[in-house]
């Protein structure tokens, strides 16, 4: 048996011309790209110490001084959480479930994805925006904004999530002569729902973090003392609003990793 | 009684699971369905509860036509109808009695399956039927912390206490090892003729249909090619059903059933006698 079997792995791109070309082109433009790049190196000298002075003017954070405006952000921002979080959830429910094409028959899936698909165009701030100019500022705008971006994300996971279920528990419960509902409660939450609860979690936590951020388009929570405090160069303040941010991030991504554990 | 008359399925792929497929099932008859993969056995006993709608043809339980029945209609009958499934098909996230009380699903309203408030009388019946396979003390654990055999058993519990006319059987052995197959096999027998319930067992194991079953379907590419008494099954029915192969170890008589471990033994000196022969050849 002097015949060898030459074997390589078979390439990702069978054309080899293809491939090749998507090499040489890719290089090339990204040899361009950096190319076309200006970098003004005079003006980046001259930011650096603006920098360091600006970094410095961050500590020590002032937590005391602006303390009840600090405060007022905060729970205004955890209470848009709260709200916009299971209100959204609330949503998206019904229309994740619409949009598992498993469960929901045609017309209703085709509208379901549709609802996500808008609402997950747009970013939140943009949402907010659009809700600031026709709800006024504050807080609701915010909650109208977080709301809609909850149920674009949690609504999509939801219905990918029933897509993967297994089918033969599905079966199983249906062939005992199960409703449509009973069906539901006993064959498709039980298996959703830890995944389910980890990411309403998650979603808490993006919810929170983006309210820091609605209050610069005037949506109300920590965002708006935040952009405050940026306006009239109190830095210190700002450091403090932005440690706390971090320390209730921190807390929350803790605390639902506990929570996650315990459901599964 | 169970009739099944020119039933056909053609699936949207255009694969004809069943051709004219006519069965007729006594009361209180246990029948084992056997062929090889893609015969349609699966196709067959989900027709029979419409989890795989007909293409034509009728199924008749005693005296009720199935393939007519409306959705409120059909889940009323499917509470007639008790079904045990291939690798169990528990809701692993839910509790054994759970499990066996979704049997209960299609008489309770929501309500009461929601909040899990079901009458005393299904509790009772839950209780004695996990005690008849003996997993009571199992009432309260994860339906996935048990071993493959309690699954099957607590899946026979939730078909059973449906209290059904029918028994729907499909692959219940196929992931269980020689002699938890055997003791549930033994299990659904028993309780089929305590009941005087038919059942239809897909099966793909020869010797264990024979062993269990008083009646032998044999299908091939949805059509039936042998029907008949499981010591009709001469090496000649096996290579109609399977194609050809050696079948003489096969159809090897076993008839002590209640020792297993004779049976254990004698079933791995048939393996063996099967690799002398296939040696032989």
């Amino acid at each position: 048996m002097s015949l060898q079997r030459i074997w390589k792995r078979p390439p990702m791109i069978k054309s080899s011309l293809l491939r090749w070309s998507l090499v040489v082109g890719g290089t090339f433009y990204l040899a361009l790209a950096l190319g076309t790049m200006e970098v003004n190196w005079g003006r980046v000298a001259d930011g650096l110490p603006r920098a360091e002075r600006f970094v410095m003017a961050f500590f020590p954070p002032d937590f005391v001084s602006k303390f009840g405006a600090i405060m007022d952000g905060i729970y205004e921002s955890l209470w848009m959480t709260v709200v916009s979080t299971v209100i959204g959830i609330a949503l998206s429910v019904p229309i994740g479930l619409g949009a598992a094409r498993n469960l929901a028959p045609r017309p209703v899936y085709l509208f379901s994805r549709g609802v996500l698909a808008v609402s997950r165009t747009f970013p939140e701030i943009i949402i907010a925006l659009f809700a600031v100019k026709i709800f006024s500022f504050g807080p609701f705008a915010g909650i109208v904004a977080l709301s809609i971006g909850t149920i674009g994300f949690y609504g999509k996971l939801l219905a990918e999530d029933i897509e993967d279920m297994s089918v033969s528990q599905a079966e199983a419960v249906k062939a005992t002569g199960a409703s449509w509902f009973q069906w539901l409660n006993y064959a498709v939450q039980p298996q959703v729902i830890p995944r389910m609860i980890g990411l309403a979690m998650y979603r808490f936590d993006i919810n929170f973090r983006e309210s820091a951020v609605l209050g610069i388009v005037g949506a109300g929570g920590i965002g708006a003392t935040l952009l405050t405090s940026f306006d009239r160069y109190e830095y210190d303040t700002s450091a403090a609003i932005l440690l706390i941010i971090i320390g209730i991030v921190m807390v929350v991504e803790y605390s639902s990793g506990y929570i996650r554990k315990w459901v599964r | 009684m169970l009739q099944l008359s020119s039933l056909t399925k053609q699936y949207k792929t255009g694969d004809k699971a069943l051709t004219t497929v006519d069965l007729v099932i006594p009361d209180g008859q246990v029948m084992a369905l056997i062929g090889p993969s893609g015969a349609g056995k699966s196709t067959l006993i989900r027709c029979v509860n419409r989890l795989v709608e007909p293409t034509s043809g009728s199924v008749q339980l005693n005296d009720t036509e199935l393939t007519t029945l409306s959705q409120g209609q059909l889940r009323k009958m499917r509470r007639r109808i008790g079904m045990i499934f291939q690798e169990y098909a528990l809701v692993e996230r839910l509790s054994v009695m759970e499990n066996v009380l979704s049997g209960r699903l299609g008489y309770v309203g929501f309500w009461r399956s929601y909040f899990r408030k079901f009458p005393q009388s299904d509790i009772d019946e839950a209780f004695r039927l996990l005690e008849r396979v003996g997993l009571d003390h199992m009432a309260d654990k994860r339906a996935d912390e048990l071993s493959g055999g309690q699954r099957q058993r607590v899946g026979i519990c939730r078909a059973l206490i449906q209290n059904p006319e029918l028994l729907l059987v499909d692959e219940p052995t196929a992931s269980l090892d020689p002699k938890t197959s055997r003791q549930i096999m033994r299990l659904i027998r028993e309780l089929c003729q305590e009941r005087k319930l038919s059942a239809i067992i897909n099966i793909h194991d020869v010797l264990l249909a024979q062993m269990f079953a008083e009646r032998i379907v044999g299908l091939q590419l949805g059509e039936i090619v042998y029907d008949g008494p499981p010591d009709g099954l001469s090496p000649e029915v096996l290579t109609q059903i399977y194609g050809e192969e050696d079948w003489e170890a096969t159809i090897e008589k076993v008839e002590d059933e209640e020792d297993e471990d004779i049976l254990v033994v004698a079933g791995s000196a048939i393996g063996g006698a099967a690799d002398d022969a296939a040696g032989a050849n």
